[in-house]
């Protein structure tokens, strides 16, 4: 078992003809991913990377039982995207695409929600397994099969310290890449108990980022719910103030949001907070150590 | 993002069916004279800058007229302050108007809970942040069945309206709501939102447009932020500008990567000076972009951190030795990359080969491009 993907997942790419669905399409085939079609409208029947094509996701996921959808639609179309695979009764949807409109998420959330589908991203790496399925972006050569788990807001980061547990010799469970944006399907707190129940994580490791409440909300839950280790690291401890939501965003987050607040929070609730990325994979080490005993 | 001025702020308002003063917008001493001398602008009047800063109040950008020439001179004294950085280029003149007590409204995103808040308090006229927690309401909105009657007469209530009062509220918090969904709205505020007399009018706007939803709304596409040439063609290229006050120019793909350098940086004593941020990719051609883009930054030193993971680092070496060659020598400066990734070894051989600080590890690499900035050139 792994978390939201395993060897049954049967992937369909929308928007599979673009220059981004045609690469990755390869990419996760290279991963041992089963991917079974592609949608594009207009462009049924033809083949991409040898996956057939078709004109709409019902059709798709009647003719291949596809069950997750890795989306790479231009922002402009993702939300219809989105909902069409929702309606074609697709229960994992990983949107890729970036720059979507938060008020487009505000009914594509809800939406997937009511109907049972969980959405990852918008603007996100998505999610690897190694030795099973991966579903996104993110490069096949940081992955090696091990117990460690990764949650992420970052993307390239993510990269960089997945292949910072390969080269400290472990390996991972199921890494997901959460996405950056205001609104997202997922957060760490919707995606910490997929990880306590995977018998196959014995570690976590958390990569946040300021700005928002997601990384003090995930120390929370992991107070009363979360058993295993936790490594930490939080980027932007540097960054200049940014007030990207204004006044009356800092009214809801008050004092929260902060880098100083995000690790105080981690570390009250135990987890080993790194304070630079290079930092991660020893952390890792003593972690998984822990976690044995 | 997208900020309206508080005047652009107010025509969405007024189009909305928002109450506002009555108003108009200066660019020159003669214009301001004229509004008030013609009647446009009713006397007494007020004058004030439009900027997008707050604390225009403390810091007299706003003033009052009882006389068209007094209009003049107040304008005369506002146009061409720098208020926090930014230059006044435009007044907005309107109407003083008999207020009574001055309130607070917002609609914003409220990420934790993925839903809109409506933000309401008793206590206008001030910084938000200032107002103590027990006297600011907070009601999420759900934008299913959207604003409700009840969640309306919440406000009323906390801002202790009459019944006129709430009536003419009630319309103001609808519109609001309109605004924030159909216009892509980050942010709707209006503080202070003024009682005058059995009424509710907005003294002052503050409208954030999303800038991901700019393609729904070209009527935006002429209203920016004020932004230099480099940030301009940064903005083209869809690659991420910060400037920052340092030397060291940084070039790294994805946010998370990009402030990660900088805490590096910043704790080995470097001081980071213009940013770019290249977005998830690795595109070779892309890194050799920024590349030349920061070259017309003229940074002391350039530290460059990319993660290839589609890409073989070889082949955003070669690229990058490539723009290096269109650089003329006496624009070169010191460059340090650290890249990771499909290839690693080849690609830093590649930039070796052409006189590049190439290492792999991030700490090191740091250290190398805090030296190089030190070296006198």
């Amino acid at each position: 078992m792994s978390v939201l993907v395993d060897r049954d997942t049967r992937v369909l790419v929308q928007g599979i003809t673009g220059h981004q669905g045609t690469v990755h399409t390869r990419q996760m085939q290279q991963f041992g991913t089963a991917v079974v079609a592609g949608v594009t409208p207009g462009k049924g029947g033809s083949l991409v990377e040898g996956v057939p094509v078709f004109d709409s996701v019902r059709e798709a996921v009647a003719k291949t039982g596809a069950n997750t959808s890795c989306i790479f639609v231009p922002a402009p179309g993702a939300k219809d995207a989105l909902l069409e695979a929702v309606d074609a009764g697709v229960k994992l949807c990983v949107v890729v695409t970036e720059h979507v409109p938060f008020h487009d998420m505000l009914v594509m959330y809800p939406y997937a929600r009511s109907k049972g589908t969980r959405i990852i991203g918008p603007n996100c790496p998505g999610i690897g397994a190694p030795g099973k399925a991966k579903v996104g972006i993110i490069p096949n050569v940081v992955f090696q099969p091990g117990r460690v788990g990764v949650i992420s807001r970052s993307g390239t980061l993510t990269y960089e310290i997945v292949n910072g547990i390969k080269e400290v010799g472990l390996g991972q469970s199921t890494c997901i890449g959460l996405g950056g944006d205001p609104v997202v399907g997922t957060t760490f707190t919707d995606a910490l108990p997929l990880f306590e129940s995977d018998p196959e994580t014995d570690a976590l490791v958390l990569v946040g980022e300021i700005g928002g409440t997601a990384e003090e909300d995930a120390a929370e839950y992991i107070r009363h719910n979360f058993t295993k280790p936790v490594v930490a690291y939080i980027a932007g401890r540097a960054a200049p103030p940014g007030k990207r939501m204004g006044h009356a965003g800092a009214i809801i987050t008050r004092g929260k949001g902060t880098a100083e607040s995000k690790v105080a929070a981690l570390e009250a609730v135990g987890a080993r907070v790194a304070r630079f990325p290079y930092e991660i994979p020893q952390l890792v080490v003593d972690a998984v150590r822990s976690a044995r005993r | 993002m997208v900020k309206l001025a508080e005047w652009q702020g107010k025509k969405v308002f007024r189009s909305y069916g928002i109450p506002i003063p009555r108003g108009e917008v200066a660019r020159s001493p003669a214009e301001a004279q004229e509004l008030a001398r013609s009647g446009k602008v009713p006397l007494p009047c007020v004058v004030k800058a439009q900027v997008l800063s707050g604390g225009r109040g403390k810091g007299g950008a706003v003033r009052f007229a009882n006389t068209p020439e007094e209009a003049r001179d107040a304008t005369a004294a506002i146009l061409g302050l720098d208020f926090k950085g930014e230059r006044v280029r435009e007044v907005l003149l309107e109407e003083k108007l008999p207020i009574g007590r001055e309130l607070y409204v917002s609609l914003t995103l409220d990420r934790s809970q993925r839903l809109p808040v409506l933000i309401s308090s008793a206590q206008g006229g001030v910084e938000i942040e200032s107002v103590p927690d027990g006297s600011i309401d907070q009601q999420s909105v759900d934008p299913f069945p959207g604003l409700t009657g009840y969640e309306k007469r919440q406000v009323s209530k906390v801002l202790g309206l009459s019944p006129p009062q709430a009536r003419s509220i009630g319309g103001v918090l609808e519109s609001i709501w309109k605004i924030f969904e159909q216009e892509d709205a980050e942010l709707v505020e209006i503080n202070p939102l003024a009682i005058v007399g059995d009424g509710v009018v907005a003294l002052d706007s503050k409208v954030i447009i999303e800038d991901d939803a700019a393609f729904r709304h070209p009527e935006y596409a002429e209203i920016r932020d004020d932004r230099t040439e480099l940030e301009e063609i940064a903005r083209e290229k869809e690659i991420a500008f910060v400037q920052l006050d340092g030397n060291i120019g940084v070039i790294a793909n994805g946010a998370g990567l990009t402030m990660a350098t900088l805490d590096v940086l910043k704790e080995l004593g470097g001081a980071p000076g213009v940013f770019l941020d290249l977005g998830g990719t690795d595109d070779p051609r892309k890194v050799s972009e920024a590349f030349l883009l920061m070259a017309r930054a003229k940074p002391a030193a350039v530290f460059l951190n990319i993660f290839g993971g589609i890409t073989r680092c070889d082949t955003v070496a070669k690229g990058l030795v490539e723009a290096m060659g269109q650089v003329p020598p006496s624009e070169r400066f010191p460059l340090v990359a650290r890249i990771r990734g499909n290839n690693e070894a080849e690609g830093i051989q590649i930039l070796r080969a052409a006189g590049v600080t190439a290492i792999s590890d991030l700490r090191e690499a740091a250290q190398a491009a805090v030296e190089a900035e030190r070296r006198p050139a």
